[in-house]
C-alpha cells in the first residue's frame, strides 16, 4: 500500500501542529465556537448531541495491520473502547475530549493517518470500491487513481472554501462497487478501442434530500488528464454553485439548473483554457504511485486447494460463510475475505478495540497485513491465500466475528441515527437490529438472498436509504419517531433511486412491514430473482397492497 | 483595519472611493466595478494607478480586457466560507496574466492566508495588529504543498524508490 515519503509526512505534522494551535485558542477564548466551527470541520471534528465525535480519514478505505492496532489503542485510550467505520470508509470516535484531539492526531501522525477533509466544505476524502488491487474483474487499481486525487484534493487552495462537501469516488473494475453514480463526481475506469486506460466522468449524483443519478459528462477521459479535467469540474462549481441556500449548494443542484449539455460545456471550455501540464500528473508520476500499489508477493498461482476444499466439505458453518463472504481474486490461489461487522443484534460497522487487534493481527498472519473498509460498514481481507481461509475463519468465529452475512438481509447499511447524531429525527441503530433479529435465522437469510437494506436517521441519508433494495428513512411525525419506506433503489452500475411505497410506519410497526415486504417477495419471486428483480418486474403495487391493503390509507 | 502586503505589515498607500466621490488629484484609487465601467476613461485619464474592486459575484472576465490598465485589484470575501475569490484570483494570475497587487479584503481568517496567498494574493486587508506576529506566522503553516498555483510553488519532485507491499 501507499506509504508516507519526507514530503507527505511532513504535511501531517504541520497539520497537527496547525491544528493544536487552533484548539489551544479555542480553550484560553481567543477564538468564539462559532469562529473554531469552520476549523475544526475541516478536521473531521463535529460537536454531536453528547460530545465531540471525531471523524478519522481512512483514504479509500486502505488499512494496514499496524494502523489498526493504532485505531485500537486510540478507541482504548481517549474513548470508550470501540470506533465506529462509516459508510465513507473513515472511523468515527463518538467520545473525544477537545483537549486531547491534537495528541490522537499525533498518534494517528505516527502511523501516516489523519483527519484532513473528513468534513467542512472541501474535496472529502476520497473513497474507492474496497477490492481494489485484488478483484477479478478489474481493469486498474482504483487505488492509483485514489491516491493521486488524494495528493491533489489535500489542501487544495482553491477549493477548500466550496460552496458545499464535495465527494469523489473511483472504481476500477466494470462492476461498481463505489456507488460513483451518487457521488460529487464518480470515476469509473474503463478501456477505450485502442486499449488506453482512462475514465467514464460522471458529475451531479448524490443522495441527500434531493437524491439524482450523476450523469456521465465523459464518456472517455486519458487517464493523464485526470487532475486538470477535476480542476475544471471544481473550478466551474467553485464559481457557479450556490452560496445562498445550504440546501441548494451542491453540484447536482447546479447541474440541473444549468442543464447536462450547458454544464459539460461549460466544463469542457474551462478545461480547454487550463494550463494542463501545471495540473496533470505525468506518467512518471502515476508510475511512482502505482509502484506503491504493486502487488504482494503471492506464494502460489494454483488455483485449487484440496486443504480449502476439505474444510469445506468436512464444516457445514465454514462452507456457509464462504458461500457469502468470498469474493472472487485476480490471482489464482488466493480468496478476498470479507468480514461482516453485522453480528445479529450489534451495531452496524460497530468494532472494539480486542476486535480491531484481532483483525491486525489475522491480517498480517494471512494478509499481507492489508485490511480493507468496505462503504457497506463492513472490513475485507483483501489478499488470503485459499489454503488460509479456513484459519482465518476460525480466528474470526473464535471471537464471534464470523457472521456469513455479506449482502444478506441482516447486512444493513444504517447511520448513527438519533443515539448520537443532532441531525437525526429518528433512531436508526435500534431499527437495524431489531430487523437484524427478525431475520436471524440463517437458512431464512439464504433464501431470501441478496437484500440490501438502508437506514437514514434523517434526510440527509448518511444511510443512503434511497439506494437501499429497501430504503428505511426516519421521520419526525409530532415528536415520535415514524419510518418512510423506500423500495428499488441500487447504488450500483445499474444504480436506481428507490420509490417512495406509501405512508409511513411508526418505530413499533416497521420491522412488521419490512417482513412483509420480504414475505411478498418470497411469494411472488420467480426462479433466480433476488428482491430487487422481482420489485423491477413487478413495479411497486404488489408491495403497497401488502403494506396497505387495496385502499391505501 | 491593517494592511499585510507580501509578508508584512504595510501602511496602504491606496483610498477607496465610493461610486459619488471625486478623486482627489495624483491618489491612487479603488473603484468598484459599476464605477470603472461607468468612468472607465475618465479615471483612466487621471494618470495615477487605479485598482478596481469584484465583489464575490463579480468574476474576472468583467475586467479581463483591462487587466494591464489595472495596478491593483481587491477581491471580496463578503464572508470567509464564500470560496469563489480563490478561482478569481488564479484565473487573474493564471490566465489573464495579472501582474499587479491582488488584495483580499473582507471577512478573512488568520487561518485563510495561507490558502490566500497560494492561489495568489500578495496582500490582505486583515482586522487587527493587535496579533500581528501570529497573522504573519500563518504564511508559514506548510513547508509542503501539493499543487502548483498561483505563487508559483512547484510540487516536490520525488525520487525516493518505492517499497514493495500490498
Amino acid at each position: 500500500m501507499y506509504v508516507y515519503d519526507e514530503y507527505d509526512r511532513t504535511l501531517v505534522a504541520e497539520r497537527v501542529a496547525q491544528f493544536r494551535g487552533q484548539v489551544a485558542r479555542r480553550l484560553s477564548g481567543e477564538l468564539s465556537e462559532d469562529e473554531f466551527r469552520p476549523l475544526r470541520l475541516m478536521n473531521g471534528l463535529y460537536m454531536q448531541l453528547h460530545a465531540y465525535m471525531l471523524r478519522v480519514a481512512i483514504p479509500y478505505g486502505t488499512l494496514s495491520s499496524v494502523q489498526m492496532r493504532q485505531l485500537a489503542m486510540i478507541a482504548r485510550k481517549y474513548d470508550k473502547g470501540y470506533g465506529h467505520f462509516t459508510t465513507r470508509q473513515n472511523i468515527q470516535y463518538n467520545w473525544p475530549k477537545l483537549d486531547a484531539v491534537p495528541d490522537i492526531l499525533a498518534d494517528l501522525a505516527k502511523v501516516e493517518m489523519h483527519a484532513h477533509q473528513t468534513s467542512g466544505n472541501c474535496i472529502r476524502n476520497v473513497t474507492a470500491d474496497q477490492y481494489a488491487g485484488a478483484a477479478a474483474d478489474e481493469i486498474e487499481d482504483a487505488r492509483i487513481t485514489s491516491e493521486v486525487i488524494r495528493q491533489w484534493s489535500t489542501f487544495h487552495p482553491e477549493f477548500s472554501f466550496l460552496p458545499r462537501k464535495f465527494k469523489i469516488a473511483v472504481t476500477g473494475s466494470p462492476h461498481d462497487r463505489a456507488a460513483i453514480k451518487v457521488h460529487d463526481i464518480g470515476l469509473r475506469t474503463i478501456r477505450n478501442d485502442h486499449g488506453e486506460v482512462g475514465y467514464e466522468v460522471v458529475v451531479g449524483g448524490g443522495l441527500g434530500r434531493t437524491p439524482i443519478v450523476g450523469l456521465t459528462i465523459r464518456e472517455f477521459l486519458p487517464k493523464r488528464h485526470l487532475l486538470s479535467y477535476l480542476e475544471a469540474i471544481l473550478r466551474v462549481y467553485n464559481q457557479e454553485g450556490r452560496r445562498d441556500n445550504l440546501f441548494k449548494a451542491r453540484i447536482k443542484i447546479l447541474v440541473q439548473s444549468m442543464g447536462g449539455t450547458a454544464f459539460t460545456e461549460k466544463v469542457e471550455a474551462e478545461w480547454r483554457a487550463i494550463r494542463k501540464d501545471a495540473v496533470d500528473f505525468s506518467s512518471e508520476d502515476f508510475a511512482r504511485i502505482a509502484a506503491q500499489f504493486a502487488p504482494p508477493r503471492y506464494v502460489t498461482s494454483t488455483a485449487h486447494s484440496a486443504e480449502f476444499e476439505a474444510a469445506r466439505l468436512a464444516d457445514k458453518d465454514f462452507e456457509a460463510w464462504c458461500r457469502t463472504n468470498l469474493a472472487p481474486h485476480k490471482q489464482p490461489g488466493y480468496a478476498i475475505v470479507n468480514i461482516s461487522l453485522k453480528p445479529i443484534g450489534g451495531v452496524p460497522g460497530d468494532a472494539t478495540a480486542e476486535d480491531m487487534e484481532l483483525f491486525a493481527k489475522i491480517a498480517e498472519l494471512w494478509s499481507f497485513s492489508a485490511i480493507r473498509v468496505t462503504h457497506s460498514q463492513n472490513l475485507v481481507l483483501p489478499y488470503v491465500r485459499l489454503s488460509d481461509v479456513h484459519a482465518v475463519w476460525q480466528a474470526l468465529r473464535g471471537a464471534g466475528l464470523a457472521a456469513p452475512n455479506i449482502d444478506l438481509i441482516t447486512d444493513i447499511i444504517s447511520c448513527p441515527g438519533l443515539d448520537y447524531c443532532n441531525l437525526a429525527n429518528a433512531r436508526s441503530i435500534p431499527v437495524a437490529q431489531r430487523i437484524s433479529e427478525r431475520f436471524a435465522s440463517l437458512d431464512r437469510q439464504y433464501d431470501i438472498g441478496e437484500l440490501k437494506i438502508k437506514i437514514s436517521g434523517c434526510i440527509n441519508a448518511c444511510g443512503h436509504h434511497h439506494v437501499g433494495h429497501i430504503g428505511l428513512l426516519g421521520v419526525d411525525k409530532k415528536g415520535e419517531e415514524f419510518y418512510q419506506i423506500t423500495l428499488g433503489g441500487s447504488a450500483d452500475e445499474n444504480a436506481s433511486l428507490g420509490t417512495l411505497v406509501g405512508p409511513a410506519f411508526s418505530y413499533d410497526r416497521v420491522v412488521d412491514a419490512v417482513e412483509t415486504l420480504v414475505e411478498t417477495y418470497v411469494t411472488k419471486r420467480q426462479p433466480g430473482e433476488i428482491f430487487l428483480d422481482t420489485y423491477r418486474r413487478l413495479g411497486v403495487a404488489p408491495f403497497k397492497e401488502a403494506l396497505y391493503g387495496s385502499h391505501p390509507a | 483595519m491593517a494592511l499585510i502586503q507580501h509578508s508584512d505589515f504595510a501602511d496602504d498607500s491606496w483610498i477607496r472611493l465610493d461610486d459619488a466621490s471625486e478623486a482627489p488629484i495624483g491618489a491612487k484609487i479603488i473603484v468598484s466595478l459599476e464605477r470603472w465601467q461607468r468612468d472607465r476613461e475618465s479615471l483612466l485619464g487621471r494618470n495615477a494607478p487605479v485598482g478596481v474592486l469584484l465583489k464575490s459575484n463579480q468574476p474576472p472576465a468583467l475586467i479581463a480586457a483591462d487587466i494591464d490598465r489595472l495596478s491593483l485589484i481587491a477581491l471580496e470575501f463578503p464572508k470567509f466560507t464564500d470560496g469563489r475569490a480563490y478561482s478569481y484570483a488564479r484565473l487573474l494570475r493564471e490566465r489573464h496574466g495579472f501582474k499587479g497587487e491582488l488584495r483580499a479584503v473582507g471577512n478573512i481568517l488568520r487561518d485563510q492566508l495561507f490558502f490566500m496567498r497560494r492561489v495568489g494574493f500578495d496582500a490582505f486587508e486583515v482586522p487587527d495588529r493587535a496579533r500581528a506576529q501570529e497573522w504573519l506566522k500563518s504564511f508559514g503553516d506548510f513547508d509542503v504543498v501539493y499543487q502548483e498555483t498561483g505563487d508559483g510553488r512547484r510540487r516536490p519532485v520525488r525520487v525516493r524508490e518505492p517499497e514493495i507491499g500490498g
